[in-house]
């Protein structure tokens, strides 16, 4: 399923914990880093390494909302809309993506560049609105710095 | 009392004040060597006991005492664990987040002395996942004081042997529940254990564990260094030390700040904030994050900074997560808001939350929208009453105070949407 030097890093995730069933929600996000999402056959194959049940690990990676059971576009954008986020304008921020790439929350672009997912706080409430790309946090939006983020993101 | 001098942010704004070098040239780590040369376990136990330090993930219950309730490794031998809470995300909140980002050698030293105390041979530090790069700074924190000795077998010349394990989460507010948090790092759903056992006897794997929050472990390494008086000296009685506070919403300057604990909430919002933005009129604040009962204007101009102080008006310090509400808020939207956060986040495990917050998110939508039907004020506190203590964890709690106290203190905007609305009867 993987290269060996990524076999390696699962090896050694493995071997980190005292216990190796722990090693599921790292192994999970490794999958998804390489694969973009963490498909049937992707449960399968941590449901061997780890030995466990593939009826568990499909609990663990629909309970957990970062992990993706269907394919996203190459860039997930995940637009807080908890409390502080909201009564600091959010809602401009989400019609500005709209309005830039005409898509709505649980959506994908046609060209599979983006995706959009509205997600509860993320723990930058003093720097609301925000957002994050990817693993990147993006502060302190407004409409017109979101559409100047969104035209730098590579493809 | 003397001017009061920030410790956990101290060294927040230099330049790399992340790394080991520059931790080190400002002190750190002193803390660290003292301890382990001049403390027992049983005394770094005793110190931070008497130092009144209370937990600062919200319950604010005393570390030291918590640190106690493991039993001795004569009566339980075996391996036994610290797990470090860094899965801040209770609405509101991103106090952890400073001193992940900007000081998470401080965190490290903490982490080191409390594993120490509690003869805990692993640490882990459960991060949400949320907060990539702040892990990633972390485990270069770790793999710096791993190189410099102060991580790993024989840590300084003790014979104490300590591994740090920087584990991810993969977004799930629950997982701030301790007991969830360490399923969790079993690698399960987040859900909820009953207690009692207390993971202080059966946690991790089955093993006498401790869990603490970021900032609670980052208070440690001062109270070995300059002692428990010191430490106690600082803010009101049983409410000690320094604290963050998180700042949110219609302020001009929101941010995070460290103040003594106790510090008034009104100097809080005007002094280190800046005031309420634009000129406007406070309305109302949320005083420790999104399960605190909200606080009129004249209730947040009175109250202090601390557990007693926010016990004594009926709402509670948490994590304080101060979210500041201007006069322009419709309350019924807010809570509609929180509801609906609740309502996501709810594990699913017990019927009163799971069904509960989604009844009351409906309703409190469709009051948004001006159609609230006569009887649903009622109805909600109903459903309120039926999720009250009767759920595994606190989360159905945590949904429902906030709603009851908006419920009470701001009941005229609810009723305008009865008025106003085309609901027609239930």
């Amino acid at each position: 399923m993987f290269s060996e030097e990524i076999t390696q890093e699962v090896d050694a995730i493995v071997t980190r914990y005292p216990e190796a069933k722990s090693a599921l929600l790292p192994l999970l996000h490794l999958l998804q880093r390489e694969k973009g999402w963490v498909s049937p056959e992707g449960m399968k194959w941590a449901a061997e390494r780890l030995d466990l049940s593939p009826a568990h690990v499909e609990g663990v990676v629909t309970f957990y909302s970062m992990y993706f059971t269907k394919p996203v576009g190459r860039n997930v954008i995940q637009l807080c809309r908890t409390l502080s986020c909201d009564i600091r304008g959010a809602q401009s921020i989400r019609k500005m993506i709209h309005d830039k790439i005409g898509i709505g929350p649980g959506e994908t672009s046609s060209d599979e560049k983006y995706s959009l997912i509205e997600v509860e706080c993320i723990g930058a409430c003093g720097t609301a609105p925000a957002m994050m790309i990817g693993d990147s946090l993006h502060e302190n939006l407004t409409p017109e710095r979101v559409a100047a983020i969104l035209d730098k993101v590579e493809d | 009392m003397a001017a009061f001098e920030p410790l956990l942010t101290r060294i927040v704004g230099m330049e790399n004040s992340r790394t080991l070098a520059v931790f080190e040239g400002e002190g750190g780590y002193k803390a660290l060597k003292k301890g382990l040369k001049e403390f027992s376990p049983a005394e770094v136990t005793e110190e931070v006991k008497a130092s009144q330090l209370r937990g600062r993930g919200g319950a604010g219950f005393p570390a030291g005492v918590k640190w106690g309730f493991l039993p001795s490794q004569e009566a339980n031998p075996g391996p036994r664990y610290l797990v470090c809470n860094a899965d801040e995300s209770e609405p509101g909140t991103f106090k952890d987040r400073v001193i992940l980002r900007d000081n998470p050698h401080l965190l490290l030293e903490g982490c080191i002395l409390s594993s120490y105390a509690l003869q805990a041979n692993h640490c882990f530090i459960y991060i949400r996942g949320e907060y990539p790069e702040e892990a990633i700074i972390l485990e270069k924190a770790v793999e710096e004081a791993r190189a410099a000795g102060y991580v790993g077998t024989n840590i300084l010349g003790s014979g104490f042997d300590l591994d740090i394990i920087v584990h991810r989460g993969a977004g799930a507010y629950i997982c701030g529940e301790e007991t969830a948090l360490l399923e969790s790092l079993e690698g399960k759903r987040g859900y909820p254990r009953i207690k009692p056992p207390f993971p202080a006897v059966v946690g991790l794997y089955g093993r006498p564990t401790v869990i603490n929050n970021v900032e609670t472990l980052a208070c440690v390494p001062s109270i070995i260094e300059r002692g428990a008086d010191w430490f106690a000296s600082i803010g009101p009685e049983k409410n000690t030390g320094p604290k963050l506070f998180c700042v949110s919403g219609h302020v001009e300057r929101p941010g995070t700040y460290e103040g003594p604990m106790g510090m008034p909430l009104r100097e809080v919002i005007d002094d280190l904030c800046g005031g309420v933005w634009k000129g406007r009129k406070l309305k109302a604040v949320i005083p420790g994050g999104s399960s605190t009962p909200v606080l009129t204007a004249e209730e947040a101009m009175s109250v202090n900074m601390d557990f007693d102080s926010l016990a004594s008006v009926g709402s509670m310090l948490g994590s304080a997560a101060v979210i500041v509400l201007d006069e322009t808020v419709d309350i019924v939207a807010a809570a509609a808001n929180l509801m609906r956060f609740y309502h996501h986040e709810s594990c699913g495990q017990c019927t009163p939350c799971r069904e509960g917050t989604g009844w009351l998110e409906k309703i409190l939508h469709r009051f948004e929208k001006g159609q609230g039907r006569a009887g649903e004020i009622e109805d909600m506190q109903d459903i309120c009453d039926n999720i009250a203590f009767k759920t595994v964890c606190p989360l159905g709690d945590a949904a429902r105070m906030p709603l009851e106290a908006f419920l009470q203190k701001f009941r005229g905007e609810f009723e305008a949407r009865i008025a106003a609305g085309a609901g027609g009867s239930r």
